[in-house]
Order: C-alpha cells, then sequence, then structure tokens
C-alpha cells in the first residue's frame, strides 16, 4: 500500500458526520454480513466517531449554513484552520476564540471579538438544550416578582 | 481534526464476491484493511471517502481472485499542531491526565502541561488545579469522565509492525526443560499518541471556563 499524498484535504466535522451518517443508512439497508468479523472494526469506528460528532455543534449543520459562515467569515481575514476550528467548535466565549485564532489580540479589536461571536452565534445553530435554559430562567424570574 | 488521504493499494477479490458490484466488493475490502486501524505517519483511518480510480482487474496464476490497483482517498483522524480538541478524562496517573474522545483514547496531557500549580493526590488517583484567588485556594479536581478542552502540542507515531523471530535463540536440547526467556512481558506501544496541554486560559475542563 502507498500513501500518495497524506494531506489532500481538511475536512470539517460535519462532512465527517455526513459521511458516516449515510454509510450508515446504506449499511442497514445493503450489506447482509455487518455483523461478520472483518466488519467489527468498521461498525465500532462509525459508533463511536458518530457518537462523539452528535454531540458537537457539527450534528446541526447543512451545507448551506457552512456556505453562509464561509462567506460572513471572509471579510474577518482568518487562515483555514482557523475558520475550520470556529465552525466545528462554534466557540460562545472571547476566551475561546483567542484559543483558536492566533495573536487574535494584535489582528482583532474587542468589538470585533464581540462581533465574530454574534456572527457564530446567528449563523450556526446551536444546542437546543442551552439555549432552552436561558429563557426558561428569564421566566422564572419574572414569575417570581411580586406583583 | 479529519483529513482526506490519497492511497494506493492492490484489492484482492476472491471468487466468490464476483457477482458483486466490483466497486462495492473493492469498497468492502478497503474498509476491512483499513477502519479503525493507524497507519504509520498517516494517523487513525475512519472510512474510505471515495475510489479515485479503478485499473484493470487481473488474474494470476494459481489463484483463482482478481487484483485490482485501486486510488481511493480515506478519511483519516489526524489532528494538525495547535489544534483545540474537545475529550473527556479517562483516568489520571503519574504520567499525567488520560483523555479519550470515544473513538480515540491514546491521549495524554503529561504534568508540566497542566494548569499550574497542580498537585497529584495520591489517594483519589486525581491531578488537581490549586487555583489561588483572594479567597484562598480552590482545589479544581480532574474527575473521571469530566469534559476536558486541550491543545495538541505533538504526536508520536510508532512502527507497531512484527518484527520477526528474535536473533538471540537458544538451542533447544531435547529431553531438558525450556527456560523460558527472562523479558516475557509483552509492551503493548500504542501506534499513534497525541499530547496535549491545558496550560493556556480557556483550556481545561469545561466547568472551569463557563460561568
Amino acid at each position: 500500500m502507498e500513501v500518495k499524498n497524506a494531506n489532500a484535504a481538511m475536512l470539517s466535522n460535519y462532512e465527517v458526520f455526513k459521511l458516516l451518517t449515510d454509510l450508515k443508512e446504506k449499511r442497514k439497508d445493503t450489506v447482509k454480513n455487518k455483523n461478520s468479523a472483518g466488519q467489527q472494526n468498521l461498525n465500532t469506528i462509525m459508533y463511536e466517531t458518530l457518537k462523539y460528532l452528535s454531540k458537537t455543534p457539527c450534528s446541526r449543520q447543512n451545507p448551506e449554513i457552512v456556505k453562509e459562515f464561509l462567506t460572513t467569515m471572509k471579510p474577518h481575514k482568518l487562515t483555514k484552520a482557523e475558520k475550520l476550528q470556529l465552525l466545528n467548535q462554534r466557540p460562545q466565549t472571547a476566551v475561546e476564540i483567542q484559543l483558536m485564532v492566533e495573536e487574535s489580540e494584535e489582528r482583532l479589536s474587542e468589538e470585533q471579538i464581540e462581533e465574530l461571536i454574534h456572527t457564530l452565534a446567528d449563523v450556526l445553530p446551536g444546542d437546543p438544550e442551552q439555549e432552552n435554559a436561558a429563557p426558561a430562567d428569564a421566566e422564572m424570574e419574572e414569575a417570581v416578582q411580586p406583583s | 481534526m479529519f483529513v482526506l488521504v490519497e492511497m494506493v493499494d492492490t484489492v484482492r477479490i476472491p471468487p466468490w464476491n464476483f457477482q458483486r458490484q466490483l466497486n462495492e466488493a473493492i469498497a468492502e475490502e478497503l474498509n476491512k484493511k483499513l477502519a479503525n486501524k493507524v497507519v504509520f505517519n498517516v494517523g487513525l483511518c475512519i472510512c474510505l471517502y471515495d475510489i479515485t480510480k479503478l485499473d484493470d482487474s487481473y488474474i494470476f496464476p494459481g489463484d483463482g481472485a482478481s487484483h485490482t490497483i485501486v486510488h481511493f482517498r480515506y478519511v483519516v483522524f489526524h489532528p494538525f499542531l495547535d489544534e483545540i480538541l474537545l475529550g473527556k478524562i479517562k483516568y489520571c496517573s503519574q504520567e499525567g491526565v488520560h483523555v479519550t474522545m470515544g473513538f480515540f483514547d491514546d491521549i495524554l496531557i503529561p504534568p508540566e502541561s497542566l494548569q499550574q500549580p497542580a498537585k497529584f493526590d495520591e489517594a483519589e488517583q486525581v491531578w488537581l488545579w490549586e487555583y489561588e484567588t483572594d479567597e484562598g485556594a480552590h482545589d479544581l479536581y480532574m474527575d473521571q469522565g469530566e469534559d476536558i478542552r486541550f491543545r495538541v502540542t505533538d504526536e508520536m507515531f510508532v512502527d507497531t509492525s512484527p518484527t520477526g523471530p528474535s536473533a538471540a535463540e537458544t538451542p533447544v536440547i531435547p529431553g531438558q526443560p525450556v527456560a523460558p526467556p527472562a523479558e516475557e512481558v509483552e509492551k503493548k506501544e500504542a501506534p499513534y499518541t497525541l499530547i496535549g496541554t491545558i496550560c493556556d486560559p480557556g483550556l481545561g475542563l469545561l466547568s472551569w471556563w463557563n460561568s
């Protein structure tokens, strides 16, 4: 076996997630010997990787969202690796952005970081459980207020 | 986290699979060979992405199976340097904190890369961060199963292919008991290890940074 190119392309988590879910659907219908000893490795890695990826923001993305994300990121002049990390992790705080973007203090001002956080929160869908917790707290506060 | 790797290999299809579509038989053989396996200096192979080229299939004398040279692309887990990843703490030991991502287990954060000052609690076998605030020192424990964010600082590939019979073999005299070789320890080395750090602000347990 020969490796022609060990780094032909970078894949976003969403692309791998979609590939594995499609493969799982296809195997469910057509492949008969799924549980043979030879197929166990593929089953294990698919199951574990899907389990990991389904808990990340990529499980809620689709090709249009990724395209919109890339167009909104153009003016910020980030490297491919930085944009990929933002897409995969969907950071919500300035600290997280500083981790993923190199020399962020020099390249982005505080307002730009805030703007980036808001853009990410708008363009990329977030965790519905996390977002339902916040308005629920606000409702509780209103109910507790003495009339 | 994931990259596409272009590879070429010769795939052998046994005669009892001849009735299947060639593409599917080849895809199954490639996945059987590579899925969930580490390729030296490449990474952990996940699954086949696509087949780019199929050369002609040949049948050789003495073997009824067909052999095809296949050019294909494979999805491989190979995080780049300084990438931020999310994992769970598997367990702590003197060597550091062992982190797992479910599909990949061999991630180690050595003691010098933990948030300083760090201490190892022998009784509970857990590392902790002695976090100082104005109110006093808090001990933040790194418990098993906690979500942890870390940065990849290094990777190590070990070639675990079999090396063949050892050169020094004591001659066997029939009738006399053969003493077992002194080193019977089978050290299973992980073929691919990631070294991480949580020494920067924002890294470490997610609960430390979520207000």
